[in-house]
């Protein structure tokens, strides 16, 4: 997911000043003129309603949480909702969540400027916020009260929704929210102590999980229904890089149900009544590529690649020394190379977004994971003012960075198709683009196949004299329109974060970076460059415990004394897994542990193997430290996803290219981490008042590793070419 | 052409090619969208309903083919063992994203209507081909063991 660095883009922030001026001025319950979603205009048409940027309460007194932040499972939506019930003192069950509407003004992420969520920034960088907005309506509220029964705010008490005086008075929150909507917003909203709290840090159950078990409509886009929706699938080049030479679509026009067929600057559009007509036709389109600037090399070739360029020089991400004069003084070098392959996001919910152009107003539905540039890049591809694109967030069925695009290329297509439209004299139509499961595999924007090289000094006793790391991959920053304010000094931190501020005290570290050019184009997965480079950093941590003659977990100790709360995660989980008893005959363990977005996490893996000798992953204990924990049992179920979703891309999952051509196309062939995959996980959560960090993503990087380390504990070797099945044990 | 199914418990009759997936005629001809696309091949669950009560992948389910049967799915599951599922799963907040969760909960159904208290190896064979990439995995066999104790109870 996105990784956003130190510098935000220079747009204005939603500063607690920005929602105060918002939230200013009144009439008839209405306090602002932000573009709210439509359900939020409909209400308050009613009147008698408190709108405020974050917080919404009607007269039917539900309290409309409005997340800025896409919701992809995560949990965020249910923090947020956490955040302002907290401080609101509202009832758990009055609580509703909507989303915002694309406005960076009012939404940015506060981590980078845009409105946008990823980097597992989304509750870190909304807590005050959120609380402040939950607060200041509470003040509001309690104000409104005291005037209408004339006594002091002070004696006043809200809980669990019902706001009440000792006089016997009592009010629900959406009675009063129509009289607190004239209220003055305050300009220090007091926010509550820990100890006050009584939703954060407590678990309560997600706002949208009632839903998620009935099958509601209109959950999904893909589930997205107006009048007149034409459904579109997209044939586009099964070369990265190809062109459209020529198509033929007399056979496809004549499926019953499809409109049209229309060319558009990446392929062939088939415009259909329905789904099925629309996926059907497709197949029956004659078309020449022209793949004379495609990729066309085959994975094999690729990787080679990627070796040769860690054997030689590279951009330098962090230089402490003269590593090389460090290794040749060396008592002895321990080497090792590694390779990762492309992995594809593979979400539950395919790709898809809707919309509808009617030459003036374009309006999306779709879930949108950085609204500002996919507003930006509608508006541009439209030729139209961004003041006349509306985009409506809607829930996404799983992402894990693929929703997340520097080029908003799914918006660019529907916009293009939408013109095309145009230009071919069809009627405005409300347009939806299907990708099937085959479209969304081969399509790219897959994790970036690496090739690692380490090289380690050890001196006569076993201690670390120099570390060098070389890495060569396909930045995902590079050449995108976040190359200009991610980048410094030609470093993508993206490649190698995980490494190049690791706090393992070794005497010298030194880390090159190159870049593959290929037109594969690459993104963030779930936990981004850790992805890789935890599991090298981990692997290799057991292996110099080995050669040191050290027990893996005591070695970590020593080397990470300066960072508590890494010790913090490692003897938590060491001590709820056991380490220190022998595992059952046949079974292996393997510790690894990392920080990433901020948070700490470390993992134990049980494994034993099956007897054909592939490998069972039996129990997973982890520990996480993620600063407050907002709501302990999210936290629990991102990291038992985490694992689930890292274990199995290390077990097995590949995208591998043949001539070009990706070879995985389902999940048949890219096959998932399945229920009888799934070990038992235990998670354990440190207890902190530290500020909150990212749980989305941090989960994931230490399984890999964690597992490695087992298989390792019991063969003596590590996997250094993933994924494991390549190896033989899985 | 016209067809006439039966879906929880009323005939429906839609235009639709025989040859066409129930999937699809669900979700666009009669707009019940709960049952989800997911890979087309069958190779993920997200589309399950039950015919005759048996667990099916309707995106390799053709109309043609289920005229005179009965469809139950999602939004028409009731009965002991569908609401004791519902009711465990939204007890252990089971669902990430939530896409593939209306297949799950159709399985688990299956499952626990034939086998009321299935062991963990039962779990496997029977969830096995439902695909949750937010891998709910530990809680959704959490859930279908509370929901066998909710039935029993």
């Amino acid at each position: 997911m996105l990784h956003f660095l130190k510098k935000p883009m220079e747009v204005p922030q939603p500063s607690r000043r920005t929602f105060l001026k918002l939230s200013a001025g009144t009439a008839g319950g209405l306090m602002l003129a932000v573009n709210l979603p439509r359900t939020v205009e409909a209400a308050a048409d009613a009147g008698g309603d408190f709108v405020q940027p974050f917080v919404h309460i009607r007269p039917d007194n539900t309290v409309a949480v409005i997340s800025k932040h896409i919701e992809m499972g995560q949990g965020t939506a249910s923090g947020l909702s956490t955040l302002v019930a907290d401080e609101l003192d509202a009832a758990w069950e009055q609580v509703t969540i909507e989303f915002a509407p694309s406005d960076p003004k009012v939404y940015a992420n506060a981590a980078f400027g845009m409105q946008g969520t990823g980097g597992s920034t989304a509750m870190a960088s909304s807590f005050m916020q959120y609380r402040q907005a939950g607060a200041a309506a509470k003040a509001m509220i309690v104000a409104a009260a005291a005037k209408e029964w004339d006594v002091p705010a002070s004696e006043i008490s809200v809980s669990k929704g019902v706001v009440s005086h000792a006089s016997g008075k009592s009010a629900t929150l959406g009675e009063l929210a129509g009289l607190a909507a004239s209220e003055a917003v305050p300009e220090e909203p007091k926010l509550k102590t820990p100890d006050q709290w009584v939703y954060i840090g407590k678990s309560f159950p997600r706002v949208d999980v009632k839903n998620k078990t009935v099958g509601a409509p209109n959950s999904f886009t893909i589930d997205f229904q107006t009048d007149g929706l034409l459904v579109a699938t997209v044939a586009r080049s099964p070369r990265f890089g190809g062109k459209l030479k020529s198509f033929d679509a007399a056979e496809a026009k004549k499926v019953p149900g499809v409109v049209d067929v229309l060319q558009i600057p990446n392929g062939v559009a088939v415009l259909a009544r329905s789904t099925w007509p629309a996926i059907k036709a497709r197949d029956l389109l004659e078309i020449e590529w022209d793949d004379s600037e495609a990729e066309t090399r085959s994975s094999g070739e690729m990787v080679a690649d990627l070796k040769e360029m860690t054997g030689k020089p590279g951009v330098k991400v962090r230089e402490d020394g003269d590593a090389e004069a460090a290794l040749a003084a060396s008592a002895r070098v321990i080497e090792a190379d590694y390779d990762f392959p492309f992995l594809a996001h593979g979400a539950m919910e395919p790709l898809d977004i809707a919309m509808k152009f009617d030459g003036d107003m374009a309006e999306f539905w779709f879930g949108s994971q950085i609204q500002t540039i996919d507003h930006n890049v509608a508006a541009a591809v439209l030729g139209i003012d961004p003041d006349k694109v509306k985009i409506n967030t809607l829930l996404a069925g799983g992402s894990f960075g693929r929703r997340a695009q520097a080029n908003a290329h799914p918006v660019a297509e529907i916009a293009s198709l939408a013109l095309a439209m145009r230009d071919a004299g069809l009627e405005p139509a409300p347009v939806k683009i299907l990708w099937t499961r085959e479209d969304d595999m081969t399509g790219g924007y897959y994790r970036p196949m690496s090739a690692h090289r380490i090289r380690v000094g050890l001196d006569a006793d076993n201690n670390v004299t120099a570390f060098s790391y070389n890495i060569a991959a396909k930045s995902i920053m590079k050449g995108t329109a976040f190359e200009a304010f991610m980048m410094t000094g030609g470093v993508d931190h993206t490649m190698t974060e995980g490494v190049h501020d690791t706090t393992y005290a070794f005497p010298m570290i030194n880390m090159d970076q190159s870049f593959q050019e290929t037109k594969v184009p690459v993104l963030w997965w779930r936990s981004v460059g850790h992805t890789h480079t935890a599991y090298v950093m981990e692997t290799m941590i057991d292996r110099l415990a080995k050669e040191a003659g050290k027990e893996p977990l005591a070695y970590r100790l020593e080397l990470i004394k300066d960072d508590p709360r890494k010790v913090g995660v490692l003897k938590l989980a060491a001590e709820k897994a056991g380490w220190d008893t022998p595992p059952a005959e046949g079974r292996f363990r393997g510790i690894a542990a990392h920080q990433s977005f901020g948070s700490y996490v470390a993992e134990v893996a049980e494994i034993s193997f099956r007897d054909d000798g592939t490998v069972k992953v039996e129990k997973v204990t982890a520990a996480v430290d993620c600063g407050t924990p907002i709501n302990p049992d999210n936290i629990r179920a991102q990291v038992e996803g985490g694992i689930g979703f890292g274990l199995g891309a290390v077990l097995r999952n590949q995208v591998t290219l043949a001539d070009g051509v990706v070879e995985e196309t389902n999940f048949d062939t890219y096959v998932p981490l399945r229920m009888s995959d799934m070990p038992e996980v235990e998670v354990h959560i440190v207890p902190s008042n530290e500020a909150p960090t990212g749980i989305g993503e941090p989960g994931v990087p230490p399984i890999g590793p964690a597992v490695a380390n087992a298989i390792a504990a019991a063969k003596g070797e590590w996997v250094t070419s993933l994924p494991m099945t390549k190896a033989g044990v899985v | 052409m016209s067809v006439t199914l039966t879906i929880n418990g009323e005939a429906r009759t839609l235009e639709a090619d025989p040859d066409s997936p129930l999937l699809w005629a669900l979700r666009d001809e009669l707009n019940m969208t709960g049952t989800k696309f997911g890979c087309g091949i069958a190779s993920c669950g997200a589309c399950t309903v039950h015919l005759d009560g048996m667990p099916i992948r309707s995106c390799q389910t053709m109309v043609g083919d289920v005229e005179g049967t009965n469809i139950t799915t999602i939004e028409g599951i009731d009965g002991k063992a569908a609401s004791a599922v519902q009711a465990a799963w939204n007890e252990l907040d089971v669902p990430q994203c939530g896409y593939c969760q209306s297949g799950q909960i159709m399985a688990a159904t299956a499952l626990l209507t034939d086998t009321p208290k299935p062991s963990d190896e039962d779990i496997d064979a029977a969830m096995d081909g439902n695909v949750c990439r937010c891998a709910t995995y530990a809680r959704i066999r959490k859930a279908i063991h509370l929901a066998a104790d909710k039935m029993e109870a």
